[in-house]
């Protein structure tokens, strides 16, 4: 398909800016004046159209089928919401407006931060990290604070991270100017807590963990986790990316948790966009509310809502304004939806991947042999052992069947991984037509290996050659330099 | 299990826990510690219909006086430029809109040749050689860049000049200890930046980051301050208002390393301040530095062009601590919003677009001075589409009053500088038509007599 900047024409446009007599003329001095145009494409509106619109159909969403991409909840995201964030009173309210004309803005993030609270089973709030990662790091800095305020951060150097973690954490750890302290799974598929214990020490600032873990499995240890850390006087930070497996039956405050960052974009339905937007508000304990980011929403004894800059031990700002505010919208306007009934929608989960998995364990080899929570991990060793299949080639074949393909290689402690969380929104016999598509494709492999390798037969492309992209990076269209495929 | 988003009937639990041998939900959940249950229901209040959500919804929207309601010239960051319908009909695409980022390549064409479009139209912006796929705002690209910098140079201080958004210069600051960097301020003089002044606090420094036009509005010396930068060893980075480019130099054509900036101006709604996109571009040295994503260009297997994420071993999910960020989630959707805004202006629309806004904003600022004898505070420097003017009186008062007139004239810059309590920062894009302008002006001269 021809790229966008092959279709324009000179002389073509798709827009018209209002022109008006008697203004005076425009003025820029001649040594900061704009020398060429920038070769934005030139093609009138319908063809714009048509041409993203084709791109569209060259992509795959959860609108499109079934997405069982572990450890990204890749659930329905209801229509209403996108409604709803097009309203003028939300999409064109200007973030610099007066609180006492935002009102309506201030009440629904306030809300959201109450229900967060509740979720979390934590006490206070900021909604402005832009996404997990983000919400990582603004915890780490939280963790900064916090033992530079108690005279402690030159002692407390240390984030103790399991192995089974997303590859965020170790690199939030990087930025926030901390050193990385790995530990081990065991045999069950929990921290192992023989290697923790030698590793905690008066170095610790904190630990980072996901629970469920990758592996879509509940830290079995999670009560001696807590004695450990918080013995050591270390702080404890929840990786919220699986916090669909348990809303309304486990909470981070509860298990222990100081910190939470909570994935809008994951557990409450944020549209992902094909990259984002997403949003990562972080929760926290008491202790930690001073040194939350700027600006903090208040609800004042007036009853009216407003925006607290005034917090002398604040961090700073992670962001721009209040944080993605839109994505606020969407997300509340989800957890409205369900009221306490978010119980139900973890349980739904829960019990979605517990099926795919009790179908699929037999033909596929469960490292872990436990019920699992909202998502779970299968390997492809055994095929790769004895008929040459990996997870790869297992991953394109499933495209074959009109599904997207599970997350693979992640995570790292299990080879040739197939990471399949299936989410709530999900018919059993849509669970039943993947069983069926990987069942199949298990007979596959042993019968005819080229239909794998040669996987997938009906997309608009096939297998991609990612060394060679990487090997000599064309990362734009070079207009009458752009080289043709042969050349590359 | 009756709800719109749920779909397992009483039949299909009974037969999905027989399947899995369970007797009941409640043992699926029975790894967690009974002392860490909840045992009892979310303190919540009760499920809403669609139809009741959307009239709670309504009712808190209608609660917020938006820029339909309320003659607006609030900029500072984020500005109210019209944004076409083609734009929403693109984002509203399901296959675009409910996709996770293109790890499949096969699966996310669509996505994948619309970031590589993105990437070169921000490349024919600022004159750049590589773009990434988006950051999370104006804001946080210019922390990433504080990072690339850092790495590039081997230096540890990042010098920034007092006249750049002061969000911007809270986030930078927010993040440089972790990245173990110090940040030093310039001020400004009479609105713009001294080149001499900025090179001497650039020995030694890994970036030194000016905006252009500046939070003033006011448009910098900017090849000059680039020069001296590049003189002391240190990156320029520009924070550029990208549809000022239709206008302006490209910072590639006057010696920056590094262009950044806030897309949200080009086909973003103002969304009380997000989502939008951070647009982060460099000169090619720095590619194998530039965090986040990057698509590139490949073939398939049966020699067909396509498109794939690229120089993955620049990222956390490969490399981890020793990654160039920790970005996964961008803004890949409101960076699609602003492939097909510029597709929609195109070479032509943003050159006239940009002339708009120049007339515009000049004839406010004269305006302002003929009917409300409003002074522009820093008279001799040439503006784009916003300007700073002495009010007399305390701005947030005269915001008051104005807003009581249905008219809300700027931005009140004594919230970020010292001795400004009296100024208003205006701000007018091509939305605003000449009857408006006209319009501020009689109201300001009401409320600042």
């Amino acid at each position: 398909m021809k790229l966008i900047y092959e279709k324009s024409q000179p002389g073509r446009r798709a827009s018209a800016i209002p022109r008006h007599e008697g203004l005076p003329a425009p003025e820029v001095p001649a040594e900061l004046r704009r020398t060429e145009p920038p070769r934005l494409p030139e093609v009138p509106e319908f063809e714009l159209v048509r041409h993203f619109t084709e791109l569209s159909t060259r992509n795959f969403g959860v609108d499109t089928g079934f997405y069982p991409l572990g450890s990204c909840t890749m659930k329905y995201n209801p229509r209403i919401n996108e409604r709803l964030v097009g309203l003028p009173g939300f999409a064109q309210l200007h973030p610099h407006q007066e609180d006492e004309g935002a009102q309506g803005a201030l009440e629904l993030e306030w809300r959201l931060d109450q229900i967060l609270r509740e979720i979390t089973g934590l006490d206070a709030v900021s909604l402005q990290p832009a996404a997990g990662s983000q919400g990582e790091l603004t915890g780490l800095m939280l963790v900064r604070a916090y033992f530079e305020d108690r005279g402690e951060s030159e002692q407390r150097r240390k984030v103790v991270i399991p192995d089974t973690a997303h590859g965020t954490n170790p690199a939030s750890v990087t930025l926030s100017g901390y050193e990385l302290t790995p530990v081990q799974t065991d045999a069950r598929g929990n921290i192992d807590v023989e290697d923790l214990r030698a590793k905690v020490d008066e170095h610790t600032a904190a630990l980072m963990l996901t629970n469920p873990s990758t592996l879509g499995l509940f830290d079995e240890n999670i009560e001696e986790l807590e004695r450990i850390f918080h013995g050591a006087g270390a702080l404890m930070y929840y990786d919220g990316a699986n916090l669909n497996a348990v809303c309304g039956i486990s909470r981070p405050g509860d298990m222990g948790f100081d910190i939470v960052h909570i994935n809008l974009h994951k557990t409450f339905s944020q549209p992902h966009g094909g990259g984002g937007p997403g949003g990562g508000p972080v929760a926290v304990r008491g202790m930690l509310a001073p040194f939350l980011p700027v600006p903090v929403v208040v609800h004042r004894d007036d009853g009216s809502f407003g925006l607290d800059y005034d917090r002398p031990k604040s961090i700073g700002k992670v962001r721009g304004f209040t944080g993605p505010f839109g994505v606020f919208v969407r997300s509340y306007a989800f957890m409205r939806m369900y009221g306490p009934r978010l119980r139900e929608m973890s349980e739904a989960a829960v019990l979605n991947a517990n099926y795919v998995l009790a179908r699929l364990k037999d033909v596929y080899e469960l490292p872990y042999n436990r019920l699992c929570m909202h998502e779970f991990v299968l390997s492809a060793r055994r095929l790769k052992h004895d008929h040459g299949v990996t997870a790869l080639d297992v991953a394109k074949r499933l495209m074959d069947y009109g599904f997207h393909p599970p997350t693979i290689y992640f995570p790292l402690v299990v080879p040739e991984a197939l990471m399949i969380e299936p989410t709530e929104t999900e018919t059993k016999e849509t669970l039943d037509a993947f069983c069926d598509a990987m069942l199949a494709i298990a007979r596959e492999a042993a019968e005819d290996q080229q239909l794998l390798k040669d996987a997938p037969h009906d997309r608009p492309v096939r297998r991609l050659d990612e060394v060679r992209a990487a090997k000599n990076p064309i990362v734009k269209y070079e207009f009458d330099r752009h080289p043709t495929p042969d050349e590359q | 299990m009756t709800h719109p988003f749920l779909a397992l009937t009483d039949a299909d639990v009974e037969e999905m826990l027989r399947t899995i041998g369970v007797a009941s939900i409640d043992e699926l959940f029975r790894d967690i510690p009974a002392g860490m249950r909840l045992g009892r229901s979310l303190e919540l209040e009760p499920a809403l219909s669609e139809q009741e959500l959307s009239a709670h919804l309504t009712e808190l929207a209608a609660r917020n006086v938006d820029t339909t309601r309320e003659l607006s010239f609030l900029g500072a960051g984020v500005y109210d430029h019209y944004v076409p319908a083609v734009v929403d009909a693109v984002l509203q695409r399901g296959e675009f809109l409910t996709a996770y980022t293109p790890y499949q390549p096969e699966m996310s064409q669509g996505v994948l040749q619309s970031i590589f479009e993105y990437q070169t139209a921000i490349c024919e912006l600022t004159g750049m050689d590589v773009s990434n796929a988006s950051g999370y705002d104006g804001e946080t690209v210019a922390a990433d860049a504080c990072f690339i910098a850092k790495h590039a140079t081997g230096r540890t201080k990042i010098v920034v000049t007092e006249a750049t958004n002061p969000q911007v210069r809270r986030v930078v600051k927010t993040y440089a200890p972790g990245f173990g960097l110090e940040v030093v301020e310039v001020p400004h003089h009479d609105g713009t930046t001294d080149p001499d002044e900025l090179g001497q606090a650039a020995e030694d420094a890994a970036a030194v980051i000016f905006q252009q036009p500046n939070f003033f509005g006011c448009l910098e010396p900017a090849p000059d301050l680039a020069a001296a930068a590049n003189e002391a060893g240190a990156l320029p980075v520009a924070h550029v208002d990208p549809l000022s480019l239709g206008v302006l130099e490209a910072p590639a054509r006057y010696g920056c390393a590094i262009a950044l900036g806030e897309g949200q101006a080009a086909g973003n709604v103002p969304s009380y301040g997000g989502p939008h996109y951070g647009f982060l571009a460099s000169r090619r040295e720095f590619i194998r530095r530039m965090p986040g994503r990057i698509v590139g260009e490949t073939v398939d297997v049966a020699g067909e062009r396509g498109y794939v994420l690229t120089l993955q071993t620049r990222e956390q999910h490969i490399r981890r601590e020793k990654a160039t960020s920790n970005i996964t989630t961008n803004q890949t959707l409101l960076a699609l919003g602003g492939l097909v805004y510029l597709t929609w202006l195109g070479p032509q629309g943003i050159r006239e677009l940009g002339e708009a806004c120049l007339s515009l904003a000049a004839y406010a600022k004269q305006r302002l001075q003929e009917v409300a004898g409003l002074e522009p505070l820093f008279a001799d420097r040439a503006t784009f589409k916003e300007f700073a003017v002495r009010t007399g009186r305390n701005a947030h008062d005269v915001i008051r009053d104005a807003r009581a007139l249905g008219v809300h004239p700027g931005y009140a810059l004594g919230r970020d500088y010292e001795g400004l309590d009296d100024v208003l920062l205006v701000a007018v894009t091509e939305k605003r038509t000449p009857a408006e302008i006209d319009r501020l002006a009689a109201v300001l001269a009401e409320v600042t007599r």
